[in-house]
């Protein structure tokens, strides 16, 4: 294919594209303003635009995204302190890891999700549950994906440094390491991710505050505008924390 | 066999000492939730497993346990329809391709669990909404493999079917298809992942008949004991279901090693 045809290509899927963007928003906007679709179904989208500015303006989500962000912040903490060590301490030995990785990836296989009434009981509705929601969904890829790093690195370079003489540590900080980190990042980019969806979820489902709860309350207020412009902040939020850590993973693992 | 015996047997298999983890787990939990924990939170497994009998002679749980079986069958259906359907046309058509997977991978990117009260707001509470939610769920990672799957086959499969004077339609028979089932069956996988994780939040965020409505129940009055017993049985029925799809994907993939 010529570079000039190509390139015509890619400007007509760009139009494609934004057609079909312009198309929905403007289907929304027809829908709600002249063909008479409930406004508690669909708010018109200029009355989310206003309600979003209100909600950028006013503050009024600054406590709700706190709670929220600290719940991910301990559950994410927990999860990569135990996880990353736990997964070291177990891919120190091939047998270890015999016994312990097909048990952690078939417990990974059963929705932790399914918990979350447990945790409710255990932990109550406040922050506890979605902590401990956040953290045992979270420890899953990075316990998993530490193994996998430290636990299959080639063991030509294992041999090559101990017959050169490498210390213990020496063995860890130039051998061991380089070689699992990308993997360790990946499971925690992963970690981070799950985190950010079960706290979210979980808030959803039984809370009293948090992001997700105010999306839930203003579903049953049926103040449908605001809960609409609260999903597109949550949208947003979400895209940016996870292009951030995407973009702090390939940044780590260039060096 | 002594003890040293013993331990030498673990030693050298470790499939036995695997059991072994798991039994002193459930040990420990046994001897934790009967000594120490306020059993208002927590029931040892052994009353759990006795419990399971009066669960399903509960009222309306044996019925709850179906729909929430019949939700997760007919959501993961449309997902695989959806998802092949999509998956195909955008795979084969380079246009399609650039055109599309933008838009599916930007939808893809949504936190799905953040619009949930929408799916209620749409389709009630009954099972359309758990069904469409698990949709949502189950689709997208069908689609993506379904792609990936398609666009990984050798262009010089595709040139010498073509200069062989092969048809379209025998191309997709004998070169696509052939080369497509072992991600179709990988995406069924993910996508099977997907619908239990979508039908399930559905299902605890709110519910009238479904299991929801029981962990609920169980949860307020501070009854672990029963709660467990539906949590082992909800998490069996997923790990069956996985196991299946798992089984089929290492079955269908044989053909390529």
């Amino acid at each position: 294919m010529s570079p000039k045809h190509d390139r015509r290509d890619k400007i007509a899927s760009r139009a494609v594209q934004i057609g079909f963007l312009f198309g929905v928003i403007l289907l929304w906007y027809l829908g709600t303003a002249y063909w008479g679709i409930s406004r508690i179904l669909l708010p018109n989208p200029v009355n989310v635009w206003t309600e979003l500015k209100d909600i950028i303006a006013s503050g009024e989500f600054l406590p709700d995204l706190r709670v929220t962000l600290t719940e991910l912040a301990v559950a994410f903490t927990i999860s990569c302190t135990t996880g990353v060590s736990i997964g070291y301490l177990i891919s120190r030995s091939q047998y270890l890891i015999k016994v312990f990785e097909p048990l952690i990836a078939s417990l990974y296989s059963v929705p932790i999700i399914l918990f979350l009434p447990l945790y409710v009981l255990f932990f109550g509705l406040g922050e506890g549950s979605k902590i401990a929601i956040g953290t045992s969904i979270s420890f899953f890829p990075i316990v998993l994906n530490t193994i996998a790093g430290f636990g299959y690195v080639d063991k030509i370079f294992i041999t090559a440094a101990r017959s050169m003489g490498a210390s213990d540590v020496q063995m860890f900080r130039y051998v061991l390491l380089p070689a699992a980190f990308p993997v360790i990042l990946t499971g925690l980019r992963i970690g981070f991710t799950v985190a950010l969806l079960s706290i979210l979820g979980s808030e959803t489902i039984a809370s009293l505050e948090g992001l997700g709860h105010r999306i839930v309350h203003l579903a049953e207020a049926m103040e449908t505008a605001r809960m609409f412009a609260y999903i597109s902040f949550v949208v947003v939020i979400a895209a940016f924390l996870n292009t951030a850590v995407s973009a702090l993973e390939r940044r780590a693992k260039r060096r | 066999m002594s003890g040293a015996a013993l331990k030498r047997t673990l030693l050298r298999h470790p499939g036995l000492a695997r059991p072994a983890v798991v039994a002193g787990m459930f040990l420990a939990w046994e001897i934790a939730a009967r000594w120490w924990i306020d059993p208002a939170f927590l029931s040892p497994p052994s009353k759990v497993v006795a419990s399971l009998g009066e669960l399903f002679a509960t009222k309306g749980v044996p019925a709850a346990l179906r729909i929430t079986l019949w939700e997760l069958g007919v959501a993961f259906a449309i997902s695989v329809v959806i998802g092949l359907v999509v998956g195909l046309s955008v795979g084969l058509s380079r246009f399609a391709n650039r055109t599309g997977m933008p838009i599916i991978l930007l939808l893809y990117g949504i936190p799905q669990i953040t619009i949930l009260p929408l799916f209620i707001l749409y389709f009630g509470i009954g099972p359309p909404s758990k069904i469409a939610f698990g949709v949502t769920h189950g689709m997208f990672p069908i689609i993506v493999t379904i792609v990936a799957g398609v666009q990984n086959i050798k262009p010089i499969l595709m040139t010498a079917a073509h200069s062989m004077g092969a048809s379209r339609w025998q191309i997709f028979r004998w070169v696509i298809f052939p080369h497509m089932i072992p991600s179709f069956f990988a995406g069924m996988r993910l996508g099977m992942t997907g619908v239990l994780l979508g039908v399930l939040l559905a299902e605890l965020y709110v519910s009238t008949a479904g299991i929801g409505y029981y962990t609920q129940l169980f949860t307020q009055s501070f009854n672990p004991t029963m709660l467990l017993a539906l949590v082992s049985v909800l998490a069996g029925m997923a790990i069956v279901l996985n196991e299946i799809v798992r089984r089929a994907e290492i079955h269908f993939g044989r053909w390529r090693s």
